[in-house]
């Protein structure tokens, strides 16, 4: 037996899976972050989006990673999508993302993830004994009408607000 | 076996890769000119703090805390995504650019 298939005989099925999805969420961020062009950018951080969907799913928070795809994927991106071609010409989107001061942007993020790699990797986390993929999401509904329905409801207020704030934010002004 | 400990996937490893987002999400604000651009690197920054948070849900509590915490980080992003586009757009009406470094007539 090769080592390679030796590998995969040892790492479990879903700890695959999640290698899968957290290569994709890294490497969609990769692509975000480094791509010269702007509409290049906004598809990879949809690849990151959904990986972190996907990741989501696998910590069995089945609602959040529906409702990931629903707001960030359906809703937010698009959002990116009709900004990049509203406020681009067509012909201007190659190059559309310059970059500027790469070097101590670089040394800086450079420093905050090895300090929180270092965290990470290092602290000796509680952790529960993992037992079995537990219901979360009749619960979460539970959660958000008792214990934290005060936040909801300021937080659905807080949304309606912007919502309509950015509606009369993005209009043309209207000549009377 | 033990160097394969690495494989099994934990808390450390979805920390890790929310160290990752982050560092690249901050990498993309400081760099970019494009204010949309910037906008990306936002939401970078904040699926790794959900990240974080419903891992830790997960591992470390075992409650729904965290979730719900990551909802709210959802919902406020895209109260923000809305915001701030709509700014870029007004932006954009007005001075015919959305490069951040251009957009400087309350300089001095």
């Amino acid at each position: 037996m090769s080592p390679v298939a030796d590998v995969f005989e040892v790492i479990r099925l879903s700890d695959q899976v999640w290698f899968l999805f957290a290569t994709l969420a890294g490497v969609g961020a990769a692509g975000a972050a480094f791509s010269k062009n702007l509409v290049y950018s906004a598809f990879a951080l949809l690849a990151a989006l959904f990986g972190v969907a996907a990741l989501f799913a696998w910590l069995s928070a089945d609602y959040l990673a529906i409702t990931q795809l629903i707001v960030y994927v359906g809703g937010i991106l698009v959002l990116f999508l009709f900004a990049v071609m509203l406020t681009n010409r067509i012909t201007e989107v190659e190059g559309s993302n310059p970059v500027v001061g790469a070097q101590p942007a670089a040394v800086v993020s450079l420093g905050v993830f090895g300090m929180l790699a270092y965290v990470a990797v290092s602290t000796d986390w509680k952790t529960l004994p993992v037992t079995s993929r537990f219901e979360t999401t009749a619960p979460l509904g539970d959660l958000l009408l008792s214990t934290y329905l005060l936040p909801f409801e300021i937080l659905s207020v807080v949304i309606l607000g912007s919502l309509v704030g950015a509606v009369v934010m993005a209009r043309k002004e209207m000549k009377d | 076996m033990d160097q394969l400990a690495i494989l099994q996937v934990g808390l450390k490893h979805f920390l890790f890769l929310a160290a990752v987002l982050f560092s690249l999400g901050t990498y993309t604000v400081l760099t970019r000119r494009n204010a949309v651009g910037v906008l990306i690197g936002v939401e970078l920054v904040l699926n790794a703090a959900n990240i974080n948070l419903v891992a830790f849900s997960y591992y470390v509590t075992g409650t729904l805390g965290g979730h719900v915490f990551a909802l709210f980080v959802i919902v406020i992003a895209a109260a923000e995504a809305a915001i701030a586009l709509a700014i870029v757009l007004a932006i954009f009406q007005n001075f015919k650019t959305i490069d951040a470094t251009k957009i400087d007539v309350m300089r001095n």
